[in-house]
């Protein structure tokens, strides 16, 4: 097989012009209707960045108002919206959409592809933040903004006379937000899976991207449980489902196990990015291969899976067993070993290469310095006499600012400096940032190095003032000063990106000399590369002799667009062969409006405007059907596609070869995740009381078995519908579709009929809410899957599916597999578990 | 019937270390939990602590077989790291070599999980 391909300049030319055509970004308003990975990454990031600067300046009034004793700049009430909104905007709106910005501009670059597989999907995602972000950031210009702390405890967050809207705000806005985030990590993990240029094997992979595989993957895990919780919370503040409320059986623990079993998994989904971002910085500017590129793996794995075990280390005072705080105590500790390896491979490469100092590296190094502080401090609150003594107190303000300023903002700031030629083939200038650098640094250390000893005296966080004399005044006044001082930094870097450059030289293509492939995109170009390399190389720019020009002139795979679409390849998960020419979505508006519409549903069901709430839900739904329908399972004109260098593949694959699957398979594992807490949920009433149903009829045995029994009889008959669809029988196909269709409905009906038929009144009590609020989950689940058999029924009727042409009815099994054991579960549980405990 | 696995080559056996240790993780939290919840709060580990003592053992061992097996697949150390050429072959021993590094730290991770099973004797002292 060849390995390079020598075109005439008019052929380079006609390929060129193609590609162009079909990859170019629509002008005037229809600019927003781009899918493009450059362009929503960039939106994605600039949003991202709008947020953080507007929670910057909520930080600099809470400030403000803490810099004297007895102050009354803000209001008590003002004060509290200010931090909580502070807190919540720069963890959801800010810390990690900013990960995902980076990803979606980078990865495909850097992986050598044209474009992540999904790219609809990538937009959705972001119109879903921005329009989330918007909503949950604007309330505090009516004064209804949360204010309960951005971890949302109740039962004072369930009070709605002390909490108003501003918590139904939170709950519904950032559910908005975390689709989006589910959305990415599907997109992410399929991407770097299967998308990667042929010969990038897995030992060649970009740590970049075994980082955002792992993170992808702790998403999937941790978001979940937070989702689950928050349909949980809202029951109780929509219709008085009591599920923390004490008097009624609840429990308020239950919502903090959900929620740090989400928020602390979420530091390190925060931290492994940024320090992604120095996996790449630190050999490009010690101008040589990482040291110890299996040893990354091994952190970022080991961070991933230890960070899981971690939760609990945020209720070490909520007075559970000892026993119970041990165990996490020493997960707490164990997590330091992979976190620490990482930083001494940094200094291992530092050490073992010839470092240039530039701006980049001095975010860097400045971050991992404060880091390290942050990640002693931790050491010490993992210790549970010690956190005893210093939670809720200044000291804990203290040690996660030093660990996400230093494990994030500081690496995402050299990141800035570092791919800013990306953007504009000019850097930043190099005297503003190391202005800013040593801005942000000394102030950040001004403004929290002080907050230790506030806390160890006794400063507790989340007081709005506080009388002088008692020893806190110097340091909170240091503190404001020191506040101010980094904000300046931050300005700094704000103009010098914004400034305009029009009149500067443009630079080199590779102004770092760094050795990984993101440098090959061009910034004026939108077709991602011009054509597939063959990887042989973890730094094929420093390895492979000419790859830059090869690339440029369509000397690789996919150098055309013949059939005017877009077009990237899939290859296999270890060793990256190629499989399949993917065509993957276009500019569509579809992605947006759907994203609109969902977002109105969770806006109108906030004022609880049911019928606003009801037509935003069926026009989200007739907007993912018509980007189905229109956009994924194409059936090509032709089988199979010459990719160039005397190699053709498949246009068209189904089952675990297709990236549908994969993000089938992914979605479910999230959702099967988010089950998991609820059923979780059931078990902990369980273990709280002697008689969890507190004498409440349950919903009996002999319903909830027979939703069991048809729910297995309507997944027997997809798999029915499957084998009928291979031997290309479709009417068979057809009957077998319709019959699991009805079986799904008498199956559903069959488990509402359990609690309904006796009695259960989900505000009585804890046990009928927990009952209910499963059955639902299961019930709503089932109904999702009869639309999808319609889907595939139409489709069928449509001539739109055969036995070859069956990716649709493969996802909908997949689905289904997944759907059958959460019914065989949760009606299991239901009808069996309170008669067998 | 093999004692020892064949050789198979996917990603995920390199998560089979840090899975066996989530597992361990939560059964030890789960049970102690759901036993000083059930029983009376001053009561003895006792018999609780015993069985999780012989699920540390199970999951120990679990992890050495992975580091085993790993170990295997890292050619028995024939070759030194960074596995970094265009092969099958370096990809093989690339995998091998993360596996072993993982199963060590989910070995170290197990054991200090279980430390407090020795030192701590009730739910609430």
């Amino acid at each position: 097989m060849t390995e390079r391909a020598e075109l005439s300049v008019e052929e380079r030319k006609a390929q060129e012009a193609e590609l162009r055509e079909v990859w170019q970004t629509p002008s005037g308003w229809r600019y927003w209707t781009s899918v493009n990975n450059t362009e929503i990454g960039l939106w994605y990031g600039s949003a991202a960045f709008l947020f953080m600067l507007f929670a910057g300046v909520l930080a600099l009034l809470v400030r403000v108002q803490l810099a004297v004793p007895d102050n009354d700049f803000l209001s008590a009430d003002t004060f509290n919206q200010a931090f909580t909104l502070h807190g919540t905007v720069m963890m959801f709106l800010f810390a990690v959409p900013i990960f995902e910005a980076v990803a979606i501009f980078l990865l495909p670059s850097m992986l050598g592809a044209r474009e992540l597989p999904f790219p609809r999907l990538s937009a959705f995602g972001f119109w879903s933040f921005a329009l989330g972000g918007v909503f949950v950031c604007g309330s505090i210009f009516f004064g209804a903004a949360p204010n309960t702390g951005w971890f949302m405890y109740p039962p004072l967050a369930t009070d709605k006379q002390y909490s108003g809207i501003g918590a139904d705000i939170w709950l519904l806005g950032l559910s908005f937000i975390e689709v989006a985030s589910i959305a990415a990590a599907v997109e992410l993990i399929v991407g770097i899976m299967k998308c990667r240029a042929p010969g990038m094997r897995i030992n060649m992979m970009p740590l970049f991207a075994w980082y955002l595989l792992i993170v992808a993957g702790m998403i999937l895990f941790a978001f979940p449980p937070l989702i689950a919780g928050d349909i949980l919370f809202e029951m109780e503040r929509m219709f008085g489902w009591p599920f923390f409320d004490a008097t009624r059986g609840g429990d308020p623990l239950l919502w903090q196990h959900l929620f740090w079993i989400f928020g602390h998994p979420e530091v390190y989904i925060i931290f492994l990015p940024a320090i992604a971002l120095m996996a790449m910085i630190v050999p490009t500017f010690a101008q040589r291969p990482i040291v110890g590129y299996s040893w990354i793996v091994l952190a970022a794995v080991g961070t991933g899976f230890l960070s899981f075990g971690l939760w609990v280390h945020h209720m070490f005072t909520t007075g559970l067993p000892q026993i119970s705080l041990a165990f996490f105590s020493a997960a707490s500790e164990a997590v330091a070993i992979p976190t620490g390896v990482q930083i001494f491979v940094f200094i291992a490469t530092m050490l073992a290469g010839r470092v240039i100092f530039s701006v980049p590296m001095l975010f860097g190094a400045g971050g991992l310095a404060i880091f390290i502080i942050g990640g002693l401090t931790g050491v010490m609150v993992a210790l549970v006499p010690f956190d005893w003594q210093a939670h809720d107190t200044y000291f804990i303000v203290a040690h996660l600012h030093y660990v996400l300023i230093g494990g994030m903002l500081f690496p995402v700031v050299a990141g800035v400096y570092y791919y800013y030629p990306l953007l504009n083939a000019r850097k930043l200038s190099d005297r503003l940032g190391k202005i800013a650098f040593w801005l942000m640094f000394s102030g950040f250390n001004v403004a929290f190095f002080p907050m230790h000893l506030a806390g160890l005296r006794g400063m507790p966080r989340r007081v709005f003032t506080y009388p002088a004399d008692i020893g806190w005044d110097w340091f909170n006044l240091i503190s404001t000063v020191g506040a101010f001082i980094f904000a300046a930094g931050v300005a700094i870097v704000v103009i010098d990106v914004l400034r305009p450059k029009h009149r500067e030289p443009k630079g080199e293509q590779n102004p770092w000399n760094a050795g990984t492939l993101e440098w090959i995109s061009e910034p004026e170009e939108k077709w991602g590369v011009r054509s597939i390399p063959i990887i042989k190389s973890r730094y094929p720019i420093w390895d492979q002799p000419n790859i830059i020009e090869d690339i440029k002139a369509g000397r690789f795979y996919l150098p055309d667009a013949k059939d005017g679409a877009r077009e990237t390849l899939v290859t296999s998960v270890l060793d990256a062969e190629p499989i399949q020419c993917l065509r993957v979505g276009g500019t569509s508006v579809l992605s947006i409006l759907a994203a609109f519409s969902l977002g109105g549903v969770f806006i109108a069901l906030t004022f609880h405007w049911w019928i606003v709430t009801t037509v935003c839900a069926v026009m989200t739904l007739a907007a993912i059907i018509a980007w189905l329908w229109t956009g994924t399972a194409v059936i090509p004109k032709e089988e199979i596609r010459d990719v160039g260098l005397g190699k053709t593949l498949p246009l068209y694959t189904s089952g675990p070869q297709s990236v549908g699957w994969w993000a089938m398979f992914i979605t479910m594992a999230g959702d099967g995740t988010a089950y998991a807490s609820l059923m979780f949920g059931y078990f902990f009433y369980w273990t709280i009381h002697d008689d969890f149903t507190a004498g409440h009829a349950g919903p009996g045995t002999l319903w909830p078995l027979a939703a069991v029994g048809l729910f297995t009889l309507a997944w027997l008959a997809m798999l029915a519908a499957r084998k009928a669809n291979e031997g290309d029988r479709d009417a068979r196909t057809r009957l077998w579709l319709t019959l699991s269709a009805l079986l799904t409905f008498a199956a559903g009906c069959a488990g509402l009929a359990g609690p309904y038929l006796t009695g259960m009144d989900p505000t009585a009590h804890v046990y009928p809410a927990i009952v209910w609020v499963v059955t639902l989950w299961t019930v709503v689940h089932g109904g999702v899957g009869v639309i999808m058999q319609a889907y595939c029924l139409a489709r069928s009727l449509a001539g739109r599916m055969s036995a070859r042409h069956d990716m649709d009815l493969r996802n909908v099994v997949l689905y289904w597999h997944f759907l059958v054991i959460t019914a065989i579960t949760s009606f299991g549980v239901l009808g069996l578990f309170p008669g067998l405990r | 019937m093999r004692l020892i696995p064949k050789e198979i080559e996917s990603l995920w056996t390199l998560f089979t270390a840090p899975t066996i240790w989530a597992l361990h993780f939560l059964t030890c939290y789960i049970t102690a939990a759901i036993h000083c919840a059930k029983a009376d709060t001053a009561a003895s580990l006792g018999t609780t602590s015993l069985v999780l003592g012989m699920v540390t053992v199970a999951a120990l061992a679990g992890i050495a077989l992975s580091a085993y097996l790993a170990w295997r697949q890292w050619g028995f150390g024939s070759g030194d790291p960074p596995h970094d050429e265009p092969t099958r072959r370096d990809r093989l021993l690339f995998q091998g070599f993360a596996t072993l590094l993982l199963s060590g730290l989910s070995f170290v991770a197990v054991l200090f999980v279980a430390v407090p099973l020795v030192f701590i004797e009730a739910c609430q002292p």
